[in-house]
């Protein structure tokens, strides 16, 4: 019997962590590094910004602390609010980390709920695939969207649990089961989880992978919770693999009924 | 000449390349992207693309984000 899982594909490479982290609202580039290495994840998500004219010089930046000679990064387009900038920042990351191809494609809606812009979403990712980039797509939790954008040719389809940074788990497991029966690209739940528990439970709906940043960022100890979502993500792909016993309404006896010596 | 790095005016000497702003900044050696008047500049054309007055700069790196 076996108890080993086999790994993720994502773009051709295989990864042996299904967590993705982000690099977003840490205290500093130290603690960030020490929860990614907790969270044994193996691809790290990164903003694409402005350099600070005149400021912090000399300062480490990002890239010289997180490797991406040992981690995949992700670069995202977060901040996006159309197709087109969307698709320029991915360019730039391309440029900025030497012909990258894998890219974290997010087109937002509005700055309170950060719902993608499904539209949008969809004409970045037309043009991104037929640019060569390998799209990793954050998308809303819509099973026909899902589908369209894994026949775009996105390499993974991300919905979400809950909005960004809400941290109110997954809200809607019976949409992500309908994404993930129809789908033949790795679906990761991107966005809203909040704890351990959420991250199993996503696990255990059958999702290939999960993504999330402020629930490890935000904790009180962002270590101690990257270690705890290690352990979650796995256990939720071991139940999710073991198969669950059926739900009853009624108990049912785990020692025998038979054999008691009282009557 | 005057021109235009992520916003900013900055003023450079006639001439100057992608490079020279990029020292003239203390970027020389950092890991960032080019893009000028909107078309990407990859890092091997740095040292040979040159500037004109009102120009449009933005310089990119890759900072925290999920």
């Amino acid at each position: 019997m076996t108890v080993s899982d086999s790994p993720i594909t994502i773009a051709g490479k295989d990864y042996s962590s299904r967590l993705i982290v982000g690099s977003g609202k840490y205290k500093d580039f130290q603690e960030n590094l020490d929860a990614l290495v907790a969270s044994g994840a193996e691809m790290i998500t990164v903003a694409i910004r402005r350099v600070n004219l005149g400021q912090n010089k000399g300062e480490p930046s990002l890239l010289e602390v997180i490797s991406p000679e040992k981690y995949t990064i992700l670069p995202n387009t977060a901040g996006c609010y159309d197709a087109a900038d969307a698709v320029r920042t991915c360019r730039m990351a391309r440029e900025l980390l030497d012909g990258h191809k894998l890219v974290k494609l997010e087109v937002l809606g509005d700055q309170k709920t950060l719902y993608p812009n499904v539209t949008e979403t969809l004409i970045a990712a037309e043009e991104l695939v037929k640019d060569g980039f390998d799209v990793m797509v954050y998308t809303s939790d819509d099973p026909l969207i899902a589908k369209r954008l894994e026949e775009i040719g996105c390499v993974a389809v991300m919905p979400l649990g809950a909005p960004i940074g809400s941290g109110l788990g997954i809200r809607n497991p019976y949409n992500i089961r309908m994404i993930l029966e129809n789908a033949k690209v790795p679906i990761i739940v991107d966005a809203g989880v909040g704890t351990a528990s959420d991250a199993a439970i996503a696990m255990e709906l059958g999702c290939h992978g999960v993504l999330m940043n402020t629930a490890i960022a935000e904790a009180k100890n962002p270590v101690l919770m990257a270690s705890a979502m290690k352990k979650a993500v796995q256990a939720g792909r071991e139940a999710y693999l073991a198969g669950r016993m059926p739900r009853r309404l009624y108990a049912s006896a785990s020692s025998p009924v038979d054999g008691t010596f009282f009557n | 000449m005057k021109v235009k790095v992520n916003g900013d005016e900055l003023e450079l000497k006639e001439g100057a390349t992608l490079i020279d702003l990029l020292e003239t900044l203390s970027l020389g050696q950092a890991k960032v992207a080019i893009e000028l008047n909107q078309s990407i500049v990859p890092r091997s054309q740095h040292a040979s693309q040159q500037l004109s007055a009102n120009d449009s700069i933005e310089i990119v790196h890759a900072i925290g984000g999920g």
